[in-house]
């Protein structure tokens, strides 16, 4: 009896372990689809249906998807260099040379890796500019604002820690520099006469470098960092934040929408039907609801059903900027310079385009423009969402008109204010060139990064007054940290030459 | 039972059920939390690579005065002036590049920082001057420069 039973399992073996697999029918009706969205754990970060206003191409632009399809790229390129990557002061270099001209495809996988960092870097930007001038993070998202910073400084280490691992000139002296902003609290503690008994910057330093000097060791935690601390850490709080983006019920909508704002997005007629058509059912609260009211008796949300408008949207995305990576990687070289030599520094030693505004303020200052500037503007970007909780419409670019004159105005202040501040310091120089012998403190407190500080603060002050409003403060705060961060790394990019001396073109460098 | 007696707070029974829970719970968090501290301590180095702190530069007589010589390896310049040799450090004490030795001038390529010739910040983000080392004489008459013993600006070695 078992045994017809037995040869009987084993014809119906496909079918079964078909069924075993996926447990619900062929998306074929609106039922079924709902079923693989929420019982499939890659699909179920989305709801079944979303808002119509979600798909906006002029709201989100796409942007954190772009953002995530981009890691995604890095992570399957990345895992692929890592085949022929070695960690080791001797080999590093020659490694990255034969991906580059000996393995094939090597030149376009890390060609890939390069790009799909700048593109990450990039979109992870302009979504949080996204998210800060539709006023997403407000009402139940301030945490997930937090989040997303934790995101950013993440992406930034990812792309910091990958750029020593060539092990080239660029790489070494970047790491140089860098290793030795973070020991550059010993400016302070010299200052102090405690350096002796309590070096905090000495003791940062060694232990991201592993040892005293830049070698082995520094190459071994860059590589951990960069392979295995980071992508976890990124891959785990980047789920958390996008989770979160799902329970707070989608993307930040507006609480009114009008019909036009919805002009060419797909409707869904049966949404209609989906709560008049059971008169006879009470409804009641069977569990906790968010949001002020249930849906009982309202008009039905505006909503259309994910799979497969969303999928077919978020796919699109991730093949347009498949597209730029394999384009750019395609035409243009990720660099490499000759081996690292500890004896002779680049010149100009410039880091990573993204990271050129801060040598800009570093310039100025080790202490303020290394940890100082960059601490005071990320605590200050994380703090937005608990210093400005106004109740406000969410979901609208700058909110309303007064927005736009608000964010117009910090646009034209910031960039008067950065590159007059540029200009001033390129032609008249600083404090220490007017008074050689002036301390050090003095110049840590006053120098061109912490003006412009100052004058933007002050900025954000005038318009809370003015305005009474705390978003307007932030909108104008932001605006010129934004803008005078887009200007200095353009300055730093274009106009800055060997011995960080000014140069109105990089033709006038001169020649070595 | 009096007005007063009733306002009084009773302590809280605990039943040993409760407080054999409680400590239970909290033995395994601060063991918990105490294991994640000392892992924390793990990567901070022990041991140092033992990098010489010394190189030799050879004799008094090979540095005639108004000779320099830089020894790239060590980013290191020796100069004998007519008061004696100095070795002063081309680490520049911002963060860290080589700085060029030229005539009369030390000039940094990272940031910009300018320094006289003898060391001295003129222009730029550095804090410090350069750091001026310690020559001493070994009993064989060589000279030997001690890069981790800084002494104060200007001063120079006199060797016969
Ligand atoms: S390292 Fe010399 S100026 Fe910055």
């Amino acid at each position: 009896m078992s045994l017809t039973e037995f040869f009987k399992n084993i014809l119906r073996l496909p079918k079964t372990l078909k069924e075993s697999i996926i447990r619900h029918g062929k998306p074929t009706s609106d039922r079924t689809k709902s079923e693989v969205v929420m019982s499939n754990i890659f699909l179920h970060i989305h709801s079944t249906r979303i808002q119509r206003y979600t798909l906006k191409k002029t709201f989100t632009m796409g942007l954190g998807v772009m953002a995530a399809a981009s890691f995604f790229i890095l992570i399957v390129t990345g895992i692929l260099l890592m085949i022929y990557y070695k960690p080791s002061v001797d080999l590093a270099y020659d490694s990255i040379k034969d991906i580059q001209f000996i393995v094939p495809g090597g030149r376009f996988v890390r060609n890939m890796h390069r790009w799909a960092t700048n593109v990450m870097i990039v979109t992870v930007f302009l979504h949080m500019a996204r998210v800060f001038y539709t006023a997403a993070y407000k009402r139940t998202r301030s945490f997930n604002w937090l989040i997303g910073m934790a995101l950013f400084c993440i992406t930034l280490a990812l792309s910091f820690t990958g750029y020593l691992l060539p092990w080239d000139q660029l790489a070494y002296w970047a790491v140089t520099i860098c290793a030795n902003i973070a020991g550059s609290a010993r400016e302070l503690t010299d200052l102090l006469g405690i350096t002796r008994y309590f070096d905090v910057g000495g003791l940062i330093k060694t232990i991201i470098l592993g040892s005293e000097e830049i070698g082995q060791d520094a190459l071994i935690r860059f590589y951990w960092l960069h392979c295995a601390v980071l992508p976890l850490l990124m891959i785990v709080i980047l789920s958390v934040h996008v989770w979160r983006v799902r329970k707070d019920g989608g993307l930040a909508r507006p609480d009114e929408i009008k019909p036009e704002e919805l002009a060419g997005i797909e409707v869904d007629e049966k949404a209609e039907e989906v709560f008049n058509n059971a008169p006879q059912k009470t409804y009641g609260l069977m569990c906790l609801v968010k949001g002020k009211t249930p849906l009982v008796n309202k008009g039905p949300e505006d909503t259309i059903p994910s799979w497969p408008i969303l999928f077919i949207a978020e796919f699109s995305i991730f093949m347009f900027i498949l597209a730029i990576c394999c384009v750019l990687a395609y035409f243009i070289d990720a660099p490499l310079r000759e081996l690292a030599n500890a004896a002779v520094p680049e010149n100009p030693a410039k880091a990573p385009w993204y990271f050129l505004g801060l040598q800009e303020l570093v310039s100025y200052s080790a202490l303020m423009g290394g940890v100082g500037i960059p601490t005071i503007a990320l605590l200050g970007l994380a703090l937005i969402p608990y210093l400005d909780r106004e109740e406000q419409s969410v979901g609208r670019w700058f909110d309303n008109p007064t927005g736009i004159k608000v964010t117009i105005n910090s646009v034209l202040y910031s960039s008067i204010v950065t590159i007059g501040v540029l200009a001033f310091t390129v032609k008249f120089g600083w404090l220490r060139n007017w008074f050689p012998d002036i301390s050090q403190l003095a110049i840590i407190l006053i120098n061109p990064g912490t003006v412009l500080v100052a004058f933007f603060v002050l900025w954000s002050m005038i318009c809370m007054v003015k305005y009474d409003s705390t978003r307007l403060s932030a909108i104008a705060l932001f605006t010129c940290f934004l803008i005078s961060f887009a200007i200095l790394t353009y300055f730093a990019t274009y106009h800055r030459g060997p011995n960080w001396d000014f140069f109105w073109l990089k033709s006038q460098w001169p020649i070595h | 039972m009096s007005e007063e007696e009733h306002c009084k707070i009773k302590p809280e029974e605990v039943t040993r059920r409760d407080f054999l829970k409680t400590a239970t719970m909290w033995t395994a968090a601060s063991s918990l939390g105490l294991a994640l501290l000392g892992s924390l301590k793990f990567p901070k180095p022990a041991l140092f690579p033992d990098i010489p702190k010394t190189f030799k530069i050879g004799k008094a007589s090979d540095f005639p005065v108004g000779t320099e010589k830089v020894f790239k390896e060590k980013s290191v310049v020796v100069q004998s002036h007519r008061d004696g040799l100095c070795a002063i450090s081309l680490i520049c004490t911002h963060l860290g590049c080589i700085v060029k030795a030229e005539r009369k001038k030390f000039d940094c390529p990272c940031h910009g920082t300018k320094f006289d010739d003898e060391g001295r910040v003129v222009y730029g983000p550095a804090p410090k001057p350069l750091e001026w080392l310690k020559i001493s004489q070994l009993p064989d008459g060589k000279l030997e420069v001690n890069i981790a013993k800084s002494v104060p600006l200007g001063t120079k070695f006199l060797f016969s």
